[in-house]
């Protein structure tokens, strides 16, 4: 089976919901396709414990309600199959899509470093405790501690706080003075200081950082420095996410420029590939209203709309001086270079421990020699940390662009081309 | 070590005929600089199948060989070597292909390798996720499976080797320019860079032939054996078109490789989609449980092919001082530990542990020049 769309946009959370919007007035046949079972991305990741906010509601049914917008859900782009052509596959099947369009809208993830104790039961990312949380995990009466960096350490706190659980710390790694700075700016973004205040926390450090995860079976503790003085609080979950790092990889793979570890994108949002845009957080760490507003200019941009899309510049360029602020507030720290020990495990799928790692010469020559990063995940979580620690660019991903059944990659077309 | 010399030898390559020449080289007592340009290999990409393969004689003796060797070497291998011997099965999908089954035991059988046929009935108890209706197969027991990347590290974990990344801009006897212009020279250099040996001999009759290859998540326990078609034998390794055969290993992390493909005239690395619709259509020919597992990765490599399938080993007829270790296919990891035998026997001039001649550059490139 073969599908087209005028205009393909992966991703259905804040950008690519906006886009969909945007977008839909042209009457495009648009195709909207994630990975996840409800849209909203990460921020509003719909579950049994999560109570999404009525903006997402609304523009989620909005969405829903339009009839020229298809969403697929739980499904994943598995190959570019040719020049506008996408396999992709979801739980029962297999299919190409043909688009004249595309948007990338495919978000951001958690930073992951190693430390001693992080792969033991009980340990998850910050953005990943809110994640399992939402989606049902009981929290109820257990001692949380949360750490890493940025405002995600906070809202983990509040969605964990909101389950009944009692968050017993909160460790930024930036400075006081960086924090201090940034919270000073807030006024100048009015939403955001509600929400920064709705979200703080008596129990929030900065200067502070994990140092180890205590426990031999699971999780029994926590081991922090804090303003130079090492500390240990008893918990039954360690909450630890270092920011987030752009899901640039399948823009990658389809040929478009990187800036950073972003995919580079102009005034239009567009990518260097012609007919593919990029809005989001995959185009750079901003938040969900820079997300919102890249959404819409990709929308409207994508189906010829620059009038539209240019009116939405203002807006966008004040969310990227938020977003400036966030990212200069919130740099990770030399030190946290340094959490791991020897024997400390940076790829869990392959049991590849840090010794492995340090002192080869590249992330191809790491993987082939410690297996690294060959893995069920193939390199999402450890790549990204082996990027940070050691400064090594992986290389752009290959079809299967993730773990897909092999039927699915049957509907490729076995004809060679001519 | 010579004055003047930067190693008694230098090897060019550090793939795993590099690794196994140099290792040899350096348990005879020689000072070995391994120069390597990190280059992406054949050794990273391949399956590492151990195989006994008799398409030939000449094929037969070295595979054979190189297998018993394979089996000493493995009792001091690393756990990470990944050594397995776990046999290959060969299926026969028709009454044909159980001719050439039963032609190919009755030979290897003759040459003293262990193995034997398997009728119908019992093919399925053997490997219970493979398709009804095949018509028999030929297991050959001591065959195996090996992480050649890995393996030829070990390999050079020797404290007479050196190893140093650098890439070979030309090569002149025993002398070798590395790119920022400096010259190195040895008693004698080994040419052992798989697909790029052609850069630095133009006249060597190499053609690089494209692979394809996909592994799967660990699903432990499904299949034990390599399991190959013969329709590897009677179509896919004698065409000169683009081909795909069933060639399905389990891995020692429950994860499943499947091969392969072969393609010429292309030096592109890219996965391209059709073949591997081609080539994951013809393992589910044979496994038809396979559709429903999840595949993770896929990838690709180049085989560096002589005219004859048979690797150059031995010097250069028209370049005393420069051997030859190069050319092995698809079957230079099984073939490894013989290349490096061969040559050690001829740099020192000895008798080689099975006949030499069948191998040597000078049926490609002619009779030496020199005295
Ligand atoms: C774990 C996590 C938790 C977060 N929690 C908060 C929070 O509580 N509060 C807050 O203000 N900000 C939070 N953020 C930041 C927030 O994600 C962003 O500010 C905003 O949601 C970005 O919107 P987006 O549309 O760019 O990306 P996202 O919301 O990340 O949406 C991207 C979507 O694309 C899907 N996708 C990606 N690749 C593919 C593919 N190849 N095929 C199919 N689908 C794909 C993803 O699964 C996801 O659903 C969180 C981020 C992360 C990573
Ligand atoms: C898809 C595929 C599947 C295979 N399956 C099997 C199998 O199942 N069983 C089997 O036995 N064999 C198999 N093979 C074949 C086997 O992998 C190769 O024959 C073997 O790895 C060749 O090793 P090599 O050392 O000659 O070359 P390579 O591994 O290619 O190493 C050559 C080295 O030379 C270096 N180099 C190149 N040029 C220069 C230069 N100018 N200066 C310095 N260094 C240089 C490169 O950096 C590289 O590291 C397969 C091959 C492929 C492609």
């Amino acid at each position: 089976m073969s599908a087209h769309a005028d205009v393909l946009i992966i991703g259905a959370g804040p950008a690519g919901l906006n886009a969909a919007l945007a977008a839909a007035p042209s009457g495009a046949r648009i195709v909207l396709l994630d990975d996840n079972p409800w849209p909203g991305g990460q921020i509003w990741r719909a579950g049994p414990q999560a109570s999404v906010p009525a903006q997402a509601q609304r523009l989620r049914e909005h969405v829903g309600a339009l009839n020229n917008v298809q969403h697929h859900p739980q499904t994943r782009v598995i190959a570019a199959t040719g020049p506008r052509q996408l396999l992709v596959e979801d739980a029962e099947r297999g299919w190409l899509i043909d688009y004249d369009t595309l948007i990338l809208c495919t978000g951001a993830r958690e930073l992951l470093l190693p430390f001693p104790g992080w792969t033991l039961p009980g340990v998850t990312g910050a953005g990943g405790l809110q994640a399992l949380v939402k989606g049902g995990l009981p929290v109820r009466d257990q001692r949380v501690v949360i750490a890493g960096s940025g405002p995600l350490l906070l809202a983990s706190a509040a969605t964990a706080r909101h389950n009944g659980a009692q968050v017993v710390g909160v460790a930024e790694q930036a400075t006081r003075g960086a924090v201090a700075g940034f919270a000073a700016q807030l006024p100048r973004w009015p939403n955001k200081l509600l929400q920064a205040f709705g979200l703080f926390d008596r129990h929030y450090r900065t200067d502070s950082h994990v140092v180890e995860a205590l426990g031999t079976e699971r999780l029994e503790g926590v081991r922090l420095r804090q303003h130079g003085k090492l500390v240990e609080l008893a918990c039954e979950r360690l909450a630890c996410g270092f920011g987030l790092i752009p899901n640039s990889q399948l823009g990658q793979a389809l040929g478009c420029t990187l800036h950073g570890q972003a995919l580079a994108v102009d005034a239009w949002q567009a990518t260097s590939e012609p007919g593919l845009f990029a809005a989001g957080e995959c185009t750079g760490f901003g938040g969900s209203e820079l997300a919102l507003v890249e959404g819409t200019i990709a929308g409207l941009a994508a189906v010829g709309d620059r009038q539209g899309a240019a009116r939405h510049w203002p807006q966008r360029a004040r969310w990227q001086g938020f977003a400036k602020a966030l990212n200069h507030a919130f740099a990770l720290a030399p030190q946290l270079k340094q959490l791991a020990r020897p024997d400390t495990l940076v790829c869990r799928c392959e049991d590849v421990p840090y010794s492995k790692l340090a002192g080869q010469r590249d992330w191809r020559e790491a993987k082939l020699s410690s297996r690294c990063g060959m893995g069920a995940c193939q390199g999402r979580v450890c790549g990204a940390a082996a990027q940070h620690l050691f400064g090594w660019q992986p290389s752009a991903p290959r079809p299967p662009f993730s773990p897909a059944r092999i039927e699915t990659l049957l509907c490729l077309d076995d004809t060679p081309p001519a | 070590m010579t004055q003047g010399l930067a190693a008694d030898v230098i090897v060019v390559g550090a793939g795993i005929i590099g690794a196994a020449c140099a290792q040899a080289l350096a348990r005879r007592g020689l000072d070995v600089l391994v120069l390597d340009a990190g280059l992406p290999g054949a050794t990273a990409a391949g399956m590492g199948h151990l195989l006994v393969l008799d398409d030939n004689p000449a094929e037969l003796a070295l595979s054979q060989y190189s297998l018993q060797r394979w089996r000493d070497i493995a009792r001091n291998l690393p756990e990470g070597c990944a050594y397995r011997s776990n046999g290959t099965l060969w299926l026969a999908a028709n009454a044909e292909e159980m001719a050439v089954a039963e032609h190919k035991h009755a030979n290897l059988r003759a040459h003293g390798v262990i193995c034997q046929l398997v009728g119908a009935p019992r093919l399925c108890e053997r490997e219970p996720l493979l398709r009804e209706g095949l018509e028999g197969g030929l297991l050959i027991e001591d065959d195996g499976i090996l992480y050649a990347p890995a393996t030829a590290r070990w390999m050079l974990d020797q404290p007479r080797i050196r190893q140093r990344q650098a890439r070979v801009a030309e090569v002149d006897g025993a002398r070798v320019r590395l790119d920022d212009g400096q010259w190195l020279a040895a008693t004698a250099v080994v040419l052992a860079n798989g697909i790029q040996a052609t850069e630095l001999c133009p006249e060597l009759p190499i053609q690089p032939k494209k692979g394809h290859l996909l592994i799967t998540d660990r699903y432990p326990g499904q299949v034990t054996h390599t399991l190959v078609e013969l329709g590897y034998v009677t179509s896919a390794h004698n065409a000169s078109g683009p081909s795909a055969a069933c060639n399905i290993q389990p891995r020692p992390t429950g994860q499943l490789f499947i091969g392969a493909s072969r393609q010429f005239g292309t030096t592109d690395p890219q996965v391209e989609g059709w073949m591997l619709a081609r080539m994951l259509k013809r393992a589910t020919e044979y496994v038809p449980a396979l559709a429903q597992l999840n595949a993770i990765r896929a990838w690709t490599g180049f085989r560096a092919a002589s005219p004859d399938g048979l690797p150059l080993v031995g010097q250069h007829p028209q370049r005393p001082g420069l051997w030859l270790a190069v050319g092995h296919e698809g079957l230079g990891v099984t073939t490894a530990p013989a290349t490096a035998d061969l040559l050690v026997a001829q740099l020192f001039d000895e008798h080689p542990p099975l006949a030499a001649q069948a191998y040597l550059p000078q049926r490609f490139l002619g009779e030496p020049t020199h005295a």
